[in-house]
């Protein structure tokens, strides 16, 4: 299978320097698109079916062309790379970020282009201390041979490309959590509309994307949009960066083609349970996903199709769970992380999760009451989309609902029990 | 007062933001990374080079948890409590490190060596359960290679 994005990655988990970098193909693409008009690129990454590789699965091309271009458009725009890399379970940004920077830097030249930028802003997580060292001495390689500066190439075009380390909390990784943040504010969401490619950071267009989605543009540029779509299993195009932690044998992070099975992932690449524990379920995308069971396993690891099956791929980094394992105290963690995340800015957020949190934990503790699995099923139905701001609360009530509905004899037994069965 | 280096190090920034007060938290973090921790006395300051009031800094520092208002250890250790790790040994690693230490989450060692927190996922689950001390990151662990982490750190 053709590995796209991992290509590069060095056995030691050293990264490319720029010399390198070129004599293995690197900048190639960058150098095409600057030969392109913005709007061709656009079209391309349109073509290629490339969808945003951060959870929401947003075709990217799509995306782009919301950003006003030509002489007329209002500048500075901005191009925001989403390094806040903190949906729990998800490893897969800093591979690319430790191991292959200058693909990211490549990559955001080629969308900055697509959307005529004139600044672009790596919003890194604070904790990503390698990243950034590896990443500021990218950035300071790229700009002393002329991929960012002014008059790139020769081509006219100015970029500037800035790192930011974040000071922390999950509604950093949120679109306009992130814009508020680097302006200096507290990362609470902005309302919408105005959406961000239309009044972004500093009031101007502004396009915010995941990392993995940024280090595909290039090799779309540079192989076209079919040799793209050839690459996936499915109808979503590409590579895929899959991962498993939890109760697996081999936990790790492959490249594969886009729409590789659960099983195949779970069983071949991750190795299959550790010895003597039984699968139970997994959230197949980060914690912001709803479970999946035995019955998903040979749902396809794709957009499309994890979300006919009640889910969503998300970040496509899974979280597998077994049979020693409570899901009570499972989902009572996950909704702990959420409950202290959440920003406090709209009300079935900060009320609900915390509440939410609050019942789980007497649920564990054996106070539970029969009423709760009903005012915890209340909590998830007020946490749905269109009651808040941002996707914060939404995401943190689909593990919690679909607990519930596979899990559901678990809940009962520790209410009955008055105990957690696991202790 | 702010050092030449630390207001060196800020004004550094200016020109990566079209608007200055855009450095809130990349001035505090620089403080930080200087002092170990944003006083009151260095918000005044800041605020002074940012043109932000005192009141929003600290709405700000406040917001953030990688932005000290209170003095911390000369170590810090991080522990991860989200989901992989707390599959994989969290909870073991925490009374570990808390009976250790003699102190609970978010407290100091009384000799200012250590102060132990609790920190959202790591991005480095299939290696749970991990920490970070200072800018370390420290993975696949078990308690007696905790032990002799803590070890390296004095």
């Amino acid at each position: 299978m053709e590995k796209v994005l991992t290509k590069d990655v060095q056995p030691d988990g050293s990264a490319l320097d720029i010399k390198r970098y070129e004599l293995a193909g690197g900048y190639q693409g960058a150098r095409k698109a600057l030969k392109m008009a913005p709007k061709e690129v656009i079209e391309v990454v349109k073509q290629s079916g490339l969808r945003g590789r951060g959870g929401a699965g947003f075709p990217t091309g799509m995306k782009w062309s919301f950003v006003p271009g030509g002489a007329d458009a209002p500048h500075p725009k901005y191009l925001c790379a989403n390094a806040d890399e903190m949906e729990p379970g998800t490893f897969k940004d800093r591979l690319l970020m430790e191991e292959t920077p200058h693909q990211l830097i490549e990559g955001m030249i080629c969308a900055a282009y697509a959307i005529e930028a004139d600044v672009a802003y790596i919003f890194l997580r604070g904790e990503y201390f390698l990243s950034a060292e590896r990443l500021r001495k990218a950035l300071a390689e790229a700009y002393e041979h002329n991929y960012l500066g002014t008059n790139i190439l020769g081509s006219g075009y100015n970029l500037e490309m800035h790192l930011h380390l974040s000071g922390g909390r999950y509604m950093c990784g949120e679109e306009t959590g992130l814009l508020n943040a680097l302006e200096g504010k507290r990362a609470n969401p902005r309302t919408k509309p105005p959406f961000p490619q239309i009044s972004g950071l500093f009031g101007k267009p502004t396009i915010v994307q995941n990392i993995e989605t940024l280090c595909n543009v290039h090799h779309i540029i540079n192989k076209g949009p079919e040799w793209f779509k050839g690459l996936s299993k499915s109808e979503d195009s590409g590579t895929k960066l899959y991962g498993a932690s939890g109760k697996v044998k081999r936990p790790g992070l492959w490249e594969l083609p886009m729409g590789t099975t659960i099983r195949e992932i779970l069983e071949e690449h991750a190795g299959g349970m550790k010895e003597g524990l039984r699968f139970r379920g997994l959230l197949p995308g980060g914690a912001s996903t709803d479970f999946l069971v035995e019955e998903h396993l040979d749902v396809k690891m794709d957009f499309t199709d994890v979300q006919k099956a009640g889910s969503r791929m998300g970040t496509g980094t899974m979280i597998v769970m077994d049979d020693r394992t409570c899901p009570v105290g499972f989902v009572k963690n996950l909704e702990h992380f959420f409950a202290q995340e959440s920003c406090g800015w709209c009300t079935p957020c900060w009320s609900g999760l915390s509440w939410a949190e609050k019942m789980l934990q007497s649920i564990e503790d054996g106070q539970g009451q029969e009423p709760d699995l009903e005012r915890l099923e209340y909590i998830c139905r007020m946490a749905a989309p269109g009651n808040t701001f941002c996707a914060l609360a939404p995401g943190a009530v689909e593990p919690l609902q679909s607990a519930l509905k596979y899990f559901r004899e678990d809940f009962e037994r520790h209410i009955h029990e008055k105990r957690c069965p696991w202790r | 007062m702010l050092s030449p280096e630390e207001r060196q190090e800020i004004e550094a920034e200016f020109g990566h933001y079209p608007d200055k007060r855009a450095l809130t938290i990349d001035a505090m973090k620089i403080v930080q990374k200087h002092r170990g921790w944003v006083s009151d006395e260095a918000l005044k300051d800041v605020s002074e080079i940012l043109g932000v009031s005192v009141s929003e800094l600290d709405s700000v520092a406040t917001f953030y948890n990688l932005i000290f208002r209170k003095p911390v250890g000369r170590h810090v250790i991080m522990v991860c409590d989200s989901i992989s790790c707390w599959m994989m040994g969290y909870d073991r690693l925490r009374d570990h490190l808390t009976s250790r230490l003699g102190i609970k989450m978010g407290e100091t060692t009384a000799d200012g060596r250590f102060t132990l927190l609790p920190i959202v996922c790591l991005g480095t689950c299939d290696h749970a359960p991990a920490m970070m001390v200072d800018e370390d990151l420290h993975r696949d662990l078990d308690t007696e290679k905790v032990d002799s982490i803590l070890e390296q750190y004095t």
